[in-house]
């Protein structure tokens, strides 16, 4: 196929956003189509990339659709390309961002063009990072994403919005300079960024825990694992709905990836070695921030929270280096995807319509808004992981891959499961039954229609994959078989080695 | 006689310096006249570099270099300066400074600068660079009756006085131990055991160091860029820049190439100290010109990390740092000229609050800028940070890449606070928007090329990748 269609996936956004940057005219007009063109460009890409999954050939192993330019003479190629992991965060990403831009459309109130640049031009960025087949260009993807998104929740956040900007920005980007510094020394190395190349090329074992510990640097952060974890609550509390749901449901995601692209591609040995740090800092991760998720009165901050536990198991099922493990962690990424940004909508429905995000400012919602309350209730329990819904899946696997390493570890990250399960009901009781506590809330109307569809999409893949997830695994199958092959075959190279 | 052919584009910008003179003694408020026969002179002059010759040519008794190096420097300064002179046409007007003497000054300091550019030689070297210093210490007080002018010409006189005292005396100390003046002698009798020429290194470096100002010998830097007229910080912080790193590379890579054991760690401690002293130091600024100030001590530390590891391969580094720098610092001080209302300019970085709301476009390339300064992808600043980190980290200094990249950090929050107060603040009372063209288009220019930039950053390398000092 000759038709470079992973560079129009990326690219499309960007060229809508440059149309959205040159229209003219009288303020209402302008409005209205930059709304229309954000639309249209993101849901034509949702489009393009069904399309790219239709022809994606899931029994190889190679990266496929390929392209490869000439950038950097001699030196950095211009190179994209996916494999069964990729395919699906691209189609999360290009999912989620018409999701995003309806949520904007509904609640942002002021320049709504340089809003739906922002989120054209972020979608570009996101959807580089998991095309990328070159550390360079990755890193260009991974960093460039700080720029769009420092400006959603500086210039559309709550009260506390600059304080939160920063942390992210700073926080982020100190974690990925180090990542910088180990990129060029893997060019200085092994003489080249191309990660198909240096898939296959071994780097030798004193330099992978070096390695290894600045790409963690960059992706713990954003990740975020604990204790690295603080800039996201302030993050998430203060962004507008629609950063919300891009920050929990893909920003988060590619540091899950490089994870599995890099850290367990390039550095077994390392991975291996450091593995049971990662257990530590995960199981702390899910006990921890759970717990401190039980104690929030802010939703958005306890979702925030549940982040972080959730993310926990992705690192546990990845460093499992089990295939159930693996599975696991990336469905758990996909669910967790959909479900947080849905849950972090559900917030936005009744901020939008009472602006406070306090638990104790609502309660008996059920009376007033049936439907919200319908759709809260999957989605609370998607959370929380009940079997029929993605999130199970994805927890159950991950278990599952923990168990075959380390029974300890997948006891105490069972235990994360209960506690889901007490914070995320106890919110959902607060908010949504009990006596109407406020009287000022008796105004807010139910869900409107494109709230409800938004929705109903979400709800109706959570539930699809929650029932059926072949579809998920049926993708990424060849694609974790090949990785845990090389994984092992690179890890028994290096006893070799050592041995001799 | 045949060599005086090689160098007519010094020639050409004396005779016009000469003429223009004349012209602004003799016609009456000849100002708009003499800024625009400037310009096209400078393009001129670009013309004729361009058209030098390929090969590396010495002349006069291998006292003038003409290589590809000296070529790239002086297209750069000279393209600049003209630039600089595009933008300051506004501002000079506007403070009543606009008299003849000052397009011709910077013509001089820029004659002066050409001269440094190309030296093989210690005496040739020093008289351009005094050349470029005296005009450059008139054009600091350019503003006679504005105190902090003043203050700012004599502060910069003084000090850079003593610099220049400074390097005089390191010359004296090398030609007595060296026994020559000229480059590549000096760099055939130097070797190790030299302690004394070793020594007068250490005063040239001195001397230099003030001259791209690297901390510790960077005092100068924010107060003359504060006090002197924003038309003469702006070319403060592009065209000498150019001159004086060219020279730093120059004598370091060819008369004291042999030692370069001895030089090499203090030009890693200048790198690293300015890097950390620009990062910090500008946190708490207001004055958008001092913060200016701070952050060029800071890219000049990154441009002297590419020269300290040694390789060609971090020369070649540091002029793409130097050529992305001066296209940033550029667009920055075109969005400083526009903070203009009711003709009194503003410095302070307060009074951007709200841009975005009143000038979205000029917002929105201040913020290209910004972020292109603090070094994120994929705009060119990162870039330049890159190849710079990309030559260290080949020369194994990984310290040296640690520190640079952490500071990258610190001073990105300077760069979004400036960000911060443009788009997240309360508008206040707009901007005017009866801009000079050519204010327009240099903003325009720089900011699409920092944008685009990542498309096709080959070309920048192709041009520089042919530079070979030694």
């Amino acid at each position: 196929m000759n038709f470079p269609i992973l560079s129009a996936i990326i690219f499309i956004p960007l060229i809508g956003a440059l149309f959205i940057l040159i229209t003219k005219g009288n303020q209402k007009n302008v409005e209205k189509n930059s709304k229309y063109v954000a639309i249209f460009s993101s849901i034509a890409n949702f489009l393009l990339s069904l399309f790219l999954w239709f022809s994606f050939d899931t029994s190889v192993s190679d990266f496929q659709f390929v392209e490869e330019k000439k950038w950097i003479d001699g030196f950095i190629n211009f190179q994209l390309g996916i494999d069964g992991i990729s395919i699906l965060f691209i189609l999360l990403t290009t999912f989620i961002t018409p999701v995003c831009i309806f949520s904007g459309i509904l609640s942002i109130k002021y320049k709504i063009k340089e809003f739906l640049i922002a989120i054209l031009v972020m979608e570009t960025l996101m959807l580089g990072v998991f095309c990328s087949l070159d550390l360079v260009i990755f890193y260009l993807f991974f960093e460039g994403g700080l720029i769009p998104m420092f400006l959603i929740i500086g210039i559309w956040g709550g009260p506390k919005r600059v304080y939160s900007a920063f942390k992210f920005f700073l926080f982020t980007l100190l974690g990925s300079v180090l990542m910088l510094v180990a990129i060029i020394s893997i060019y200085w190395i092994t003489g080249t960024t191309d990660v198909v190349k240096l898939l296959d090329i071994k780097i030798s074992q004193e330099y992978q825990y070096l390695l290894w510990l600045a790409f963690f640097s960059s992706f713990a952060v954003k990740l975020p694992m604990w204790p690295v974890h603080t800039w996201l609550p302030d993050a998430h509390v203060e962004a507008p709905t629609a950063g919300s749901v891009i920050l929990a449901a893909i920003l988060l995601k590619m540091a899950g990836y490089g994870f599995i692209r890099f850290s367990l591609g390039l550095f077994p040995v390392a991975s291996d070695y450091f593995t049971p740090l990662i257990f530590i800092l995960s199981i702390i991760a899910i006990i921890y921030t759970s717990l401190i998720a039980l104690m929030q009165d802010d939703m958005k901050k306890l979702i925030a929270y549940s982040s972080v536990a959730h993310m926990g198991f992705v690192t546990l099922g990845i460093f499992s280096l089990t295939k159930q493990g693996l599975e696991g962690s990336i469905i758990q990424m996909l669910s967790h995807g959909l479900i947080s940004a849905a849950l972090f909508l559900c917030v936005g429905v009744v901020y939008d319509r009472y602006h406070s995000r306090m638990i104790s400012s609502y309660g008996g919602l059920v009376n007033l808004m049936p439907k919200y309350a319908f759709v809260f209730m999957i989605f609370t329990l998607a959370a929380l992981g009940l079997p029929g819904t993605s999130g199970f899946v994805g927890e159950f696997l991950v278990l599952v891959g923990v168990f075959q390493k380390s029974v300890i570890a997948a006891v105490l990250a069972s235990l994360g499961v209960i506690l889901a399960a007490a914070y995320m009901l106890w919110l959902y009781r607060r908010v949504i039954f009990g006596k109407i506590g406020n009287t000022e809330i008796k105004k807010m109307v139910d869900l409107n229609k494109t709230e409800l569809y938004i929705f109903a999409s979400i709800v109706f893949l959570t539930l699809f994959f929650g029932i059926y997830p072949e579809p998920l695994l049926n993708t990424i199958n060849v694609s974790i078989d090949n990785l845990i092959d090389k994984y092992n075959a690179n890890i028994n190279f290096h006893i070799a080695q050592t041995n001799n | 006689m045949q060599s005086i052919i090689y160098i007519f584009p010094e020639l050409f910008l004396s005779l016009s310096i000469m003429s223009l003179l004349m012209l602004g003694v003799f016609v009456k408020k000849s100002f708009k006249l003499i800024n625009m026969l400037t310009i096209l002179s400078l393009i001129f002059t670009i013309a004729l570099v361009i058209n030098q010759p390929d090969e590396i040519i010495k002349i006069f008794n291998n006292s003038y270099i003409i290589d590809k190096f000296s070529i790239f420097m002086k297209i750069l300064t000279l393209l600049f300066c003209s630039f600089v002179l595009i933008l300051s046409k506004d501002y000079l007007k506007n403070n009543n400074i606009d008299k003849i003497e000052y397009p011709i000054l910077i013509l001089a300091s820029t004659l002066g600068m050409l001269l440094m550019i190309s030296s093989y030689d210690l005496i040739v070297f020093y008289l351009g660079l005094e050349l470029q210093s005296l005009c450059l210490y008139i054009l600091a007080a350019f503003k006679r009756d504005d105190e902090r002018s003043t203050e700012s010409g004599l502060k910069y006189f003084v000090l850079s006085a003593l610099a220049s005292g400074l390097l005089l005396y390191g010359s004296s100390l090398i030609y007595g131990f060296t026994g020559s003046t000229n480059f590549e002698v000096i760099a055939e009798n130097l070797d190790e055991s030299n302690t004394a020429a070793i020594f007068g290194i250490v005063f040239i470096i001195v001397g230099l160091a003030f001259k791209v100002s690297a901390v510790p010998f960077h005092m100068w830097t924010p107060d003359v860029y504060e006090g002197s007229p924003t038309s003469v910080t702006s070319f403060f912080a592009l065209v000498p820049k150019v001159a004086a790193l060219a020279v730093f590379i120059r004598f370091m890579y060819v008369p004291f190439i042999n030692v370069i054991d001895h030089w090499q760690i203090i030009i890693v401690f200048l790198s690293v100290a300015s890097m950390i002293l620009g990062a910090f130091a500008a946190i708490g600024q207001n004055n958008i010109k001092r913060l200016m100030a701070y952050s060029s001590i800071g890219h000049m530390g990154y441009a002297l990390a590419g020269l300290a590891t040694g390789t060609n391969a971090g020369i070649q580094s540091t002029i793409i740092y130097l050529t992305i720098y001066l296209v940033m610092n550029l667009g920055a001080f075109g969005c400083i000229f526009m903070m203009k209302r009711e003709n009194v300019f503003y410095e302070n970085i307060n009074d951007l609050s709200g841009l975005s709301k009143n000038q979205p476009l000029l917002a929105l390339s201040f913020l290209i800028i910004l972020f292109s300064l603090a070094g994120i992808p994929p705009l060119a600043g990162f870039f330049a940070k890159f190849y710079v980190f990309m030559a260290v980290i080949e020369a194994k200094m990984y310290a040296l890449a640690i520190i640079g990249l952490l500071t990258t950090v610190v001073s990105a929050f300077y760069y979004l606070r400036v960000i911060k107060i443009i788009y997240f603040d309360k508008p206040k009372k707009p901007f005017e928007k009866n801009y000079d063209w050519g204010l327009k288009i240099s903003l325009i220019l720089s900011s699409i090329l920092i944008l685009i930039y990542f498309i096709y950053p080959s070309a920048l390398l192709d041009a520089i990748s042919a530079i070979i000092i030694y």
